[in-house]
């Protein structure tokens, strides 16, 4: 089956490196088909989406310096369409996990998380993000965003460049373009029980 | 180091109040609890007189391992409120008379005191828990009966019927994740009560099992505006132990990175003190010159942030070819562009009106609550390190200390915009300067200190950033303490803003300028 | 001048030729009412793409680039998403006055949009008292806000809805003052009528000194009317995170944050029609070639023009001055824009009465 493939302004799809996993993605996403017209409602939105990730502004440690360098002058995410950093997690699209995680942090970021309307996406930025990064020893840090959070995309680095974080928000716009709004199932987390 | 006197805990609080009133010795510089395996735990406590910049260490213990108690000194130095908390949180040292016993990093429901040697660092102990915080509105108080027994009291924070508002752990103007419970009349503030530990990581006590030159490497993760510092403080306190001298031209590099690293540092203070108070312009214009010094560490050190650059006996690379010119042109660009800042923020009366006045801490609890760099020296306390204890090449090169008597945030801001000044002033002296020389003396393949305790202390980008280290003469550090810039700061914001409005608490804030994993550690 | 009337009669004409009269009426206000939205929608976008370019030029940086050329379609992207963003429901909040608040906003923001004056013969609303309904249609908004905050079961909502009940009421004083200063100029409160008096030159000029107050406080009070920075309380990010505002998600948050944009293109608009002459084109009497030249360009691009001159006026300030505090916005208030505001209308009654006007 032709994949759709995820156009990135001035960056060919060859240049990624990650194409691999993309394709399998798609693949899981179509297994069942769908309408064609359904399809072309999903461009639509996958093309809004995917241009309008609005960050939170949320930082913990050193990540949240280079995030803050990635909004300003030289770097610069407005271009992307990055730039509306929305203080309250309502109304943001995308948490960027910068910086370590610490076991009286979690259940926080864990309800910051559940306060962000759908779509909602994360990224985790930085070693300590990742996997717990320098502090993995360390009895009070989190090894890894993801026992909490469902990750979209890893940043590696310590703090990531600048260059990387924007890679890194493009890998998720990428991502966000072949998601299926109709007919798909997007969910990444487990079903929520029923509230008693 | 100087004297260290011993006291029996029995007679701590008469004596220290001695060494106090009849010695003068008004700053405490560094509280660490101490865990001494059998003969019990312990604290030590650096004092300095600031009169004659005279300095002693006073250390105390109690054999009881179960219940430790040792008398509290806050009283005698409001810098022991929150050091004491950090320490019973960290050893259990349950401190008699203390207002407010409560955990300082850890949740209220951790199980045991991590720091003790003898605790159990695995995961079933301290699960990952998921549930919420609940606020918990008291707080305990040992009080010392008349006939010497202790009971435990419940003092209450905050009344049921009090506004308190939540702001942080993520909340922009809290500079990370420092949290901070509000009671509320209309927009003033009643009553602050700071939560901290939201990005506690245990980095002392993951030293304990590191090697000395591993143990550089989480000191750039403090306060990441102050690599340089932080791990110039290690090194410096690694060196001393070792009876290494380094060279020269180590000590020239040292200096201007040091330097750089506080322009870099104040550029954000500028930077996000205006994003603050809502000039967002200005927040790019900080941004935009601050890549400028960005540029230059990249080029030597390979890094943005967190640079790993200063080693036990020198540097890790030389400095790059094109390094004293780039400095040199970045020193010219800055000087007009600093210009542009105070037309553009410092010069603008809503700016003025914000600041001038708001947030007041005079020099008295300055010295006390130990808060020093930029809020000790706007409210009018010559504290800089760099002239008390000089270091580096500091003593060579001639430079103002800043001071200034109003000890309101405008102060606070202005010394900082100065202090970038005179940094340009020492690096201009330094630059044409640097000896030839090794960079990286040869060391030993296995770094032991021999045993003893070793304490020295840079002057950060936010205040004195001092290192305490314990050794037995093993390849790690028996105990290796972080004197916080920020712990202080944040002990201090209860009273700055106490009275204030909730607009000035972003803006105290913003001029006291902590960097909370530095407060956490 | 063109006047759009012509048409807009023509259409009324063509309409009733085959439909009762109440039915065409009907059907011209529903047609008005599309074109309205249309228009508000429209301008949104525009101001919104407005707004991030032109800070992002003040900030040294580039603004939206990637979404179509210059990032022209960006906007466009950001409706897309925030149509289809989940809309968030809030237990312990009061449910019908949570969801109705941005109503309240939008609706205060569409009555008063639709009183502007865009060129002759394109007025919607228009009556011997429109200055006076477009006051009191603006108005409302404070309602939407004070819900908004308070039915939200959020503290922060709460403080941010106070202080923009505060703020906004006290501010409308100053502007109901010095667009009073220009009503006692023209002795009328209709809008077209205005317009039509400034043909000989716009009242900034006419009106002396008290007309050129007058502007300055309008503009400030303006800037606090549509809670934009350096009177950005309500919402004051650092403070607040998003103030009045915090829980809303989705579309619910989308209208107030194209309310805020639009009352800014209102706020500057009304300007544009009391101090700048609206439609009217520059005249200066005595030089009859030049305002005939001038007369060639349409009416509405000069409200435009005008309207997005003071739009990025106010940007301008926003992007520079910091914020102030809540006791300090009211001190400006109360101790300095309302005296001078009182002083500069009894001004402008002494230069009206002796004639000392152009």
């Amino acid at each position: 089956m032709e994949i759709k493939k995820p156009h990135i302004k001035s960056i060919p799809y060859e240049d990624f490196k990650n194409n691999e996993y993309l394709e399998q993605m798609v693949q899981e996403l179509n297994a069942n088909g769908g309408k064609v017209w359904l399809g072309c409602l999903d461009d639509l939105i996958n093309w809004g989406r995917s241009n309008s990730l609005w960050p939170l502004t949320f930082a913990t440690s050193c990540c949240g310096i280079e995030f803050m360098a990635v909004g300003a002058a030289r770097y610069d995410f407005a271009r992307f369409g990055f730039e509306v950093a929305r203080a309250s997690p309502r109304q943001a699209d995308l948490i960027m996990v910068a910086g370590t995680i610490t076991h009286k942090m979690a259940p926080v970021l864990k309800r910051l998380y559940d306060q962000m309307a759908d779509p909602k996406y994360v990224i985790a930025v930085g070693g300590c993000a990742i996997s717990g990064g320098p502090f993995k020893k360390s009895y009070h840090v989190v090894n890894g965003v993801d026992r909490i959070l469902p990750v979209d995309v890893y940043i590696p680095g310590c703090p990531p460049r600048p260059e990387a974080l924007l890679y890194g928000m493009i890998q998720l716009q990428r991502k966000v373009k072949l998601e299926k709004f109709f007919g798909g199932v997007n969910r990444k987390e487990e079903e929520p029980q029923k509230a008693k | 180091m100087n004297e260290i006197i011993d006291i029996p805990v029995e007679q701590l609080h008469a004596e220290m109040k001695k060494l106090h009133d009849e010695r003068h010795f008004d700053f405490l510089r560094s509280l660490t609890g101490m865990d001494w395996q059998e003969e019990g735990l312990g604290v030590v406590y650096h004092l300095e007189n600031t009169l004659t910049g005279e300095n002693t260490v006073v250390r105390t213990h109690s054999a009881n391992r179960e219940n430790p108690e040792i008398p509290t000194v806050c009283d005698i130095w409001k810098a022991a409120e929150f050091n004491e908390r950090e320490a019973f949180d960290f050893y259990g040292i349950r401190f008699t008379n203390h207002p407010d016993l409560r955990r300082l990093y850890l949740r209220d429901d951790w199980v045991g005191h991590p720091l003790r040697k003898d605790y159990d660092m695995s995961e079933e102990t301290n699960p990952l828990r998921m549930t919420n915080e609940e606020p918990v509105d008291t707080t305990a108080r040992l009080e010392v009966l008349r006939d010497g027994s202790v009971i435990e009291k419940r003092e209450v924070i905050f009344e049921d019927n009090e506004y308190i508002i939540n702001i942080g752990p993520q909340h922009p103007a809290t500079h990370g994740v420092l949290r901070f419970r509000v009671s509320l009349e209309g927009e003033i503030i009643q009553k602050l009560d700071v939560h901290c530990g939201y990005i506690h990581r245990g980095i002392e006590k993951m030293c304990e099992s590191l090697t000395y030159p591993q143990t550089l490497a989480l000191t750039d993760r403090l306060d990441y505006l102050g690599a340089h510092q932080n791990r110039h403080a290690l090194c410096m306190c690694i060196e001393k132990a070792m009876g290494v001298e380094v060279s020269e031209r180590v000590q020239y590099i040292r200096t201007i990175m040091d330097e750089l690293q506080r322009i870099d540092s104040h550029l954000l203070f500028f930077s996000c003190l205006c994003m603050d108070l809502g000039a967002l312009t200005a927040f790019f214009y900080g941004f935009r010159d601050r890549e400028k010094i960005l540029d230059i560490f990249e080029e030597t050190t390979g890094g943005r942030l967190i640079q790993n650059y200063n080693t036990i006996g020198g540097v890790q690379t030389d400095i790059a070819p094109s390094f004293v010119q780039k400095v040199k042109e970045f020193i010219a660009y800055l000087r007009p562009t600093l210009r542009e800042y105070h037309e553009v923020f410092t010069g603008n009366i809503i700016a003025e009106q914000r600041l001038k006045g708001v947030g007041v801490l005079s020099r008295e609890d300055a010295i006390s609550f130990g808060a020093t760099g930029g809020t000790g020296r706007a409210a009018g306390w010559a504290c800089d390190v760099r002239k008390r204890h000089p270091y580096g090449v500091y003593d060579k090169v001639e430079f103002n200390e800043v001071l200034f008597t109003e000890g309101d945030s405008y102060a606070r801001y202005m010394v900082r915009m100065k202090e970038i000044e005179e940094s340009l002033r020492i690096i201009e002296q330094l630059i044409d300067n640097i000896p030839e020389g090794e960079y990286q003396q040869k060391m030993k393949p296995i770094i032991r200190i021999p045993e003893g305790s070793y304490y020295s202390a840079v002057e950060g980008s936010r205040g004195e950033f001092g290192v305490f280290i314990e050794s037995k003469g093993d390849k790690y550090p028996y105990r290796m303490k972080f004197r916080s810039t920020g712990l202080p700061l944040v002990s201090c914001m209860e009273t700055l803003t106490r009275g204030a409005k909730i607009a000035d608490l972003i803006a105290i804030g913003g001029t006291v300028d902590y960097v909370v994993p530095d407060i956490d550690r | 001048m063109f006047d759009f009337s012509i048409i807009t009669n023509w259409i009324h004409e063509q309409l009733i030729s085959f439909m009762p009269t109440g039915l065409a009426v009907f059907v011209e206000c529903v047609a008005i009412g599309i074109c309205i939205m249309l228009m508000y929608a429209v301008l949104a976008i525009i101001m919104i793409f407005m707004e991030r370019k032109v800070c992002a030029a003040f900030q040294c940086r580039l603004g939206p680039m990637r979404v179509g050329p210059y990032g022209t379609i960006q906007v466009f992207a950001d409706v897309f998403k925030m149509l289809i963003k989940e809309i968030i429901t809030i237990n312990h909040a009061d449910k019908f006055l949570y969801n109705l608040a941005p109503y309240i906003v939008i609706l205060a923001s569409i009555m008063s949009f639709s009183c502007l004056p865009i060129n002759k013969g394109l007025e919607v609303l228009d009556f011997n008292v429109g200055i006076f309904f477009m006051l009191a249609a603006s108005s409302i908004g404070i309602v939407g806000i004070l819900l908004a905050g308070w039915s939200s079961n959020n503290k922060y909502s709460l403080i941010g809805a106070m202080r923009s009940g505060a703020q906004m009421i006290s501010y409308e004083l100053s502007i109901g003052l010095s667009i009073l200063t220009i009503v006692v100029l023209t002795d009328t409160l209709q809008l077209s009528e205005i317009v039509e008096r400034q043909a000989d030159g716009w009242f900034l000029f006419k009106g002396h000194i008290p007309a050129f107050i007058a502007f300055v406080i309008y503009l400030i009070a303006g800037n606090a009317e549509v809670n934009r920075g350096p009177f950005d309380l309500p919402e004051a990010e650092s403070e607040l995170t998003a103030g009045y505002h915090t829980e809303y998600s989705g579309m619910h948050f989308g209208l107030f944050y194209v309310a805020e944009f639009v009352n800014l293109f209102i706020i500057a608009g009304i300007a544009a029609t009391i101090f700048l002459g609206g439609w009217m084109p520059l005249h200066i009497p005595g030089l009859d070639g030049f305002n005939q030249a001038m007369d060639y360009i349409p009416g509405f691009v000069w409200f435009f023009a005008k309207a997005f001159f003071i739009v990025w006026l106010l940007m301008w300030f926003k992007w520079t001055f910091p914020r102030l505090r809540i006791d300090q916005i009211l001190t400006l208030e109360w101790k300095y824009l309302v005296p001078i505001g009182l002083v500069n209308l009894l001004l402008m009654v002494i230069i009206v009465v002796f004639k000392l006007h152009f």
